[in-house]
C-alpha cells in the first residue's frame, strides 16, 4: 500500500470512528435545558405547592415545596422514627401493631390526598403499606400519622390508597393473591387458580374526624392487583384496577405472567356492591386485622384487633365486576378529568389504549362480552375502546392530567414523560427524564380542576446526575415547566427513599390549618403533669413513673434517686410550652429504644430499663434555647435490694445526708 | 349675670364622651409590641382596664433568662380598680351633659387631666419595677443592663425591640380628653365675647 493509500484509509477510519461517536446517544450533561430561576423560591419567600412524596422502602412519605424542592418534613407512617421517637414512645407503638404482633417496617407506595367533590380538601392524607397489608391516614393539621388500619385476605396492598371523588372510600387491593384468612393456607403453592383469591377492600372514612373503617371487601379470581383509580363526575359509583397475571402463575412471573398479549382493567360499580351490601348479600367472615388510632386529646395511640369483616362475591353476584382486556401487564389506569376516560398503561406495551367509560356502559348493556373470566365478563376489547396512542414510547406507566385536554405519560422503559391529547390521541411533545421514570405528579392531577404549572417526575436512576454516594444512590425528583406547549425540565433533586407516587396541592389549602401548639390545658394524658407543681415520681412495684415537665431551660425533676436495679422507669415527659416552633427533646443514658421529641403542650412516654449501678445523665436533645446545654439532670441507679427512697428536686442544692 | 350653662352641642359632645369611655372598658388600652430575630411574628402585650393579655405567657417565658419577675394580672391592684374609675368618668361626663353646669365641667377637665398623669406615672413605677428588681441569680446578667420598657416609644432592650404606644382604648382616652378640652375653651371664650 502507498503512503498516501494508508493516509487516506487511516483518515477515513478517523471519519468512521468519530461519527460513531457522534451517533452516541445524548446523555444526562448535555441533554439538561430550562430556566432554573423558574423554580427558585428567595430565602423568606413561601413555596406555592405542598408536595406529598411516598418514601417506598422507607416506609414514610415527605414534605417537599414546589417548585424549589425544598424538603420541609419525613412524616413517619409505617416506620419508626427514632429521630421523633415514633414506634419507641410507649405512646406510638400501638401506631404500628399489625395481626402479626409489632411490624416496624413497611413499604409505602402511594398517596392520596382527600378530596370532596373530587378536589383536594386538604384534610388528610393517605399512604398504602405494600408488605402487611396497611392503610394510614394523616392528619394535615398536624402532618402526623392519626390512624393506621390492616387489612385481611390481602398479601401485599399495592392499589392503594386510592380514594372515590368525596373520600367516601379508599381503596386497597391485594398485590399477592393468597388463599382467604378463614380458609387452610397450607396448600401446595402451584393450586393458585383453585385456591389463591384476590380481595378489593373498601374502606369508609368519616367525613368529620376521617375515622376508618372496613366497610366490605370484594373476593376476585386470583390475580395481581396493581393500581386503581376512583371514577369521578361521569363515572363516579365505579372504581377501576389494573391486573396483571391473569396467567395465574405462582413462580417466575417475569415470564410467567407476561404470556398473554393482553391482561385486564377491572371495573367496579361500588354503588351496586353498596346495594348488595344493604340487601345483606355480604358473608361475614372470621378475621383477624388491626386497627390503630392516635388521638391527639390523650396524646396516645390504641390499637384493637378486629375480627369480622363483611365479603361480596364477585362471581356469585352479578354486575359487581366486569373486566376490560389491556395490553401487556397493566400498571397505571387513570381517570381523566372529565370521568369519561380511562387511560391504561401496558408497561410491555408500545402503545396507550385509552377507554370510554359510555362505551363501557354500552359494552355491558348489550352484552358485548368475550367469554369470561373466572367467572366474571370479559368486555369485547373494541367495545370499551375510544381508542390508541400510537408509538408513544415504550412502557408506559402511569398518567396524570393537566385539566386542559391533555395527558402526560411517563415511561419507564424510554425514560421519558409523553404529552398528548385525549381527544384525538396525537402525540404533542415528549422530554427525557433521567432516568427510568415512574409515576408523574401534577398538582391536583387526578382531581377534576388540575392546576397544571408544574409537572414532577420520580424518576429511580441516578449515577451520572449526583455526586456519588457509594454504591447505594439517592432517587431524584425532576421539575417540568409545563405552563407553555413544551416541557421544560427547571429542576432535579433528590428523594427520601424510594419515591413511587406523589401528589400536590396549593399551599393555602393546608397552610393556615396547620396546628402551632398542644393546648396544655387540653392535654388529657393519663400521665400529664400540667405544671411543675405537678411533677413526682412514684413507685408502683418495680414500674417506676416519673412525671416530668420541661421547659426552657430546665427539666423537673432533674434530680432523681431511688430507681434501683431490675425496675422500669417512665419518664413521662410534658413540654409545658405554649408558644410555637419550641419542642423539646429528652434522651437517657443507655437506653434501648429512641429520644423522645416532645411538641408544646404534648406529652411522651420513653421505657427505661437500667442495666448497670450508677449515675446517669438525661438531658434535653433539641436546642430549645440559649441556655439548652444546661437543659440536663441525673438519675441515681442503685443496687436491687437497695434502701435509697425514691426522691426527686430540681434546684435543691443543700448537701443530702451521707448514703452508703 | 353671666348663663351659667352650656352650649346644647358642646353638651351632646360631651354626652357622646361617655359614651366613648365605656367603650374603653372592653378594647385594651395600651399596648408593647416585641421584636426580636426569633420572633419575626412579633410578641405583643396588651393592657386592658382589668387586665393584661397577649403574648404573657411567652413573654413571661423569655423574661426569665434576665430574672425578671412574671407578670400576673392578679399582682396589679390597679386593674381591681380602673373599670371603676372609669365607669365613673363616663358618668361624670352624662351628669355635666345633663346637669349643664360650665363649672363642673371645668372641675372635671381638671381632674381627668390629673388622672391621666397619675395614670402615666404609676405606668412608669411598674415599668421601672419591673426593668430594675432583677432576680441575682438570672442566667443573664449584663452589668448595667435594665429592662425597662420605654413610656412611650421605642426601645432596644438586648435582642428585642420594645415599642411602647396606646392601643385602641388610649387612643379613645387620650381623644375625650382632647375633646373635653375644646369644651372648656370654646365655652371660656363664648363666656368672655358676652
Amino acid at each position: 500500500m502507498k503512503k498516501s493509500q494508508i493516509k487516506i484509509l487511516s483518515m477515513a477510519t478517523l471519519i468512521a470512528i468519530s461519527g460513531m461517536y457522534a451517533c452516541k446517544p445524548k446523555n444526562a450533561g448535555n441533554a439538561a435545558a430550562g430556566d432554573a430561576t423558574k423554580a427558585y423560591i428567595a430565602p423568606g419567600k413561601y413555596d406555592e405547592f405542598y408536595n406529598f412524596v411516598s418514601g417506598g422502602f422507607s416506609g414514610q412519605m415527605s414534605v417537599y415545596g414546589l417548585p424549589s424542592g425544598r424538603l420541609f418534613r419525613v412524616i413517619p407512617v409505617f416506620s419508626v422514627d427514632p429521630e421523633k421517637g415514633y414506634g419507641y414512645s410507649e405512646e406510638t407503638k400501638p401506631m404500628l401493631n399489625t395481626s402479626h404482633g409489632f411490624v416496624p417496617w413497611d413499604d409505602l407506595h402511594h398517596v392520596q390526598l382527600s378530596k370532596t367533590a373530587g378536589e383536594i380538601d386538604g384534610k388528610w392524607v393517605f399512604g398504602n403499606a405494600n408488605n402487611t397489608p396497611r392503610v394510614a391516614r394523616i392528619d394535615l393539621t398536624t402532618f402526623r400519622t392519626q390512624e393506621i388500619i390492616e387489612l385481611p385476605n390481602s398479601g401485599g396492598n399495592h392499589s392503594s390508597p386510592f380514594i372515590t371523588e368525596n373520600t367516601e372510600y379508599v381503596v386497597a387491593g391485594t398485590r399477592f393473591s393468597v388463599p382467604p384468612d378463614d380458609a387452610n393456607g397450607d396448600v401446595p403453592i402451584n393450586t393458585y387458580k383453585q385456591n389463591f383469591k384476590g380481595t378489593l377492600s373498601f374502606i369508609s372514612v368519616a367525613k368529620e374526624d376521617g375515622k376508618m373503617d372496613l366497610a366490605f371487601q370484594i373476593q376476585c379470581p386470583g390475580v395481581n392487583f396493581d393500581l386503581s383509580r376512583a371514577g369521578k363526575g361521569v363515572s363516579h359509583g365505579w372504581f377501576f384496577f389494573s391486573c396483571y397475571n391473569t396467567e395465574q402463575a405462582s413462580t417466575l412471573l417475569e415470564v410467567n405472567a407476561s404470556q398473554r398479549d393482553k391482561d385486564f382493567i377491572m371495573a367496579v360499580n361500588w354503588k351496586k356492591a353498596e346495594e348488595y351490601l344493604k340487601a345483606g348479600k355480604g358473608k361475614k367472615q372470621s378475621v383477624k386485622y388491626a386497627h390503630n388510632v392516635y388521638s391527639d386529646a390523650t396524646h396516645s395511640a390504641t390499637s384493637q384487633i378486629k375480627t369480622e369483616v363483611t365479603v361480596l362475591d364477585s362471581k356469585e353476584l352479578q354486575d359487581i365486576c366486569y373486566f376490560i382486556p389491556c395490553p401487556k401487564s397493566p400498571h397505571g389506569c387513570d381517570v381523566d378529568p372529565t370521568g369519561q376516560y380511562i387511560v391504561g398503561s401496558g408497561k410491555l406495551a408500545a402503545l396507550i389504549p385509552v377507554f370510554s367509560y359510555d362505551k363501557i356502559l354500552k359494552a355491558i348493556a348489550d352484552k358485548a362480552y368475550d367469554g369470561e373470566f373466572e367467572g366474571i365478563p370479559v368486555i369485547k376489547y373494541e367495545a370499551a375502546l375510544y381508542g390508541e396512542v400510537k408509538k408513544p414510547g415504550l412502557g408506559p406507566l402511569h398518567t396524570e392530567f393537566d385539566g386542559k385536554g391533555n395527558a402526560y405519560t411517563s415511561f419507564f422503559v424510554s425514560s421519558e414523560v409523553v404529552k398528548w391529547n385525549i381527544k384525538d390521541l396525537k402525540v404533542l411533545d415528549r422530554a427525557a427524564t433521567f432516568y427510568s421514570v415512574g409515576h408523574l405528579c401534577i398538582p391536583g392531577g387526578d382531581s377534576k380542576t388540575p392546576n397544571a404549572k408544574y409537572l414532577i417526575a420520580y424518576n429511580k436512576i441516578t449515577k451520572d446526575r449526583y455526586l456519588p454516594t457509594g454504591p447505594e444512590l439517592s432517587q431524584s425528583a425532576q421539575l417540568y415547566d409545563i405552563s407553555g406547549d413544551k416541557m421544560q425540565m427547571i429542576l432535579d433533586f433528590p428523594t427520601i427513599g424510594e419515591p413511587h407516587y406523589a401528589q400536590a396541592c396549593a399551599a393555602d389549602i393546608i397552610k393556615p390549618k396547620s396546628l402551632k401548639i398542644f393546648k396544655i390545658a387540653e392535654n388529657n394524658h393519663a400521665f400529664v403533669a400540667k405544671g411543675e407543681k405537678e411533677t413526682k415520681v412514684v413507685r408502683e412495684g418495680n414500674k417506676v413513673h416519673v412525671y416530668m415537665t420541661a421547659i426552657r431551660s430546665h427539666i423537673t425533676p432533674d434530680n432523681i434517686e431511688g430507681v434501683k436495679m431490675g425496675d422500669e422507669v417512665y419518664f413521662h415527659v410534658t413540654n409545658l410550652e405554649q408558644d410555637w416552633d419550641v419542642p423539646h427533646g429528652f434522651a437517657v443514658k443507655g437506653a434501648n429504644n429512641a429520644e423522645l421529641l416532645i411538641m408544646p403542650g404534648e406529652t411522651q412516654t420513653l421505657k427505661w430499663t437500667p442495666d448497670r449501678v450508677g449515675i446517669m445523665p438525661m438531658y434535653c436533645t433539641d436546642f430549645c434555647s440559649a441556655l439548652h446545654q444546661e437543659m440536663q439532670g441525673y438519675v441515681r441507679v442503685s443496687p436491687a435490694g437497695s434502701s435509697v427512697p425514691i426522691s426527686f428536686s430540681t434546684g435543691k442544692t443543700e448537701t443530702p445526708p451521707a448514703t452508703k | 349675670m353671666k348663663p351659667s350653662g352650656i352650649t346644647t352641642w358642646v353638651r351632646l359632645i360631651l354626652a357622646l364622651c361617655g359614651a366613648l369611655l365605656i367603650v374603653v372598658l372592653f378594647v385594651p388600652m395600651w399596648r408593647i409590641d416585641l421584636d426580636a430575630p426569633q420572633y419575626p411574628e412579633g410578641l405583643r402585650l396588651l393592657i386592658h382596664p382589668h387586665k393584661i393579655a397577649g403574648d404573657v405567657d411567652i413573654i413571661n417565658g423569655l423574661n426569665h433568662y434576665i430574672g425578671m419577675k412574671t407578670m400576673h394580672t392578679a399582682d396589679f391592684f390597679e386593674f381591681t380598680i380602673l373599670p371603676y374609675i372609669i365607669s365613673i368618668f363616663a358618668l361624670l361626663f352624662f351628669v355635666v351633659a345633663v346637669i349643664n353646669k360650665r363649672k363642673i365641667m371645668n372641675i372635671l377637665l381638671f381632674v381627668f387631666i390629673a388622672f391621666g398623669v397619675v395614670a402615666m406615672i404609676d405606668f412608669w413605677k411598674w415599668e421601672y419595677d419591673y426593668g430594675h428588681n432583677l432576680d441575682p441569680n438570672a442566667a443573664i446578667i449584663v452589668p448595667g443592663m435594665a429592662y425597662q420598657p420605654p413610656l412611650i416609644g421605642f426601645k432596644q432592650l438586648l435582642n428585642f425591640g420594645a415599642y411602647s404606644i396606646p392601643d385602641i382604648g388610649g387612643w379613645i382616652f387620650m381623644s375625650v380628653g382632647m375633646l373635653l378640652l375644646l369644651c372648656v375653651i370654646f365655652e371660656f371664650r363664648k363666656q368672655r365675647s358676652l
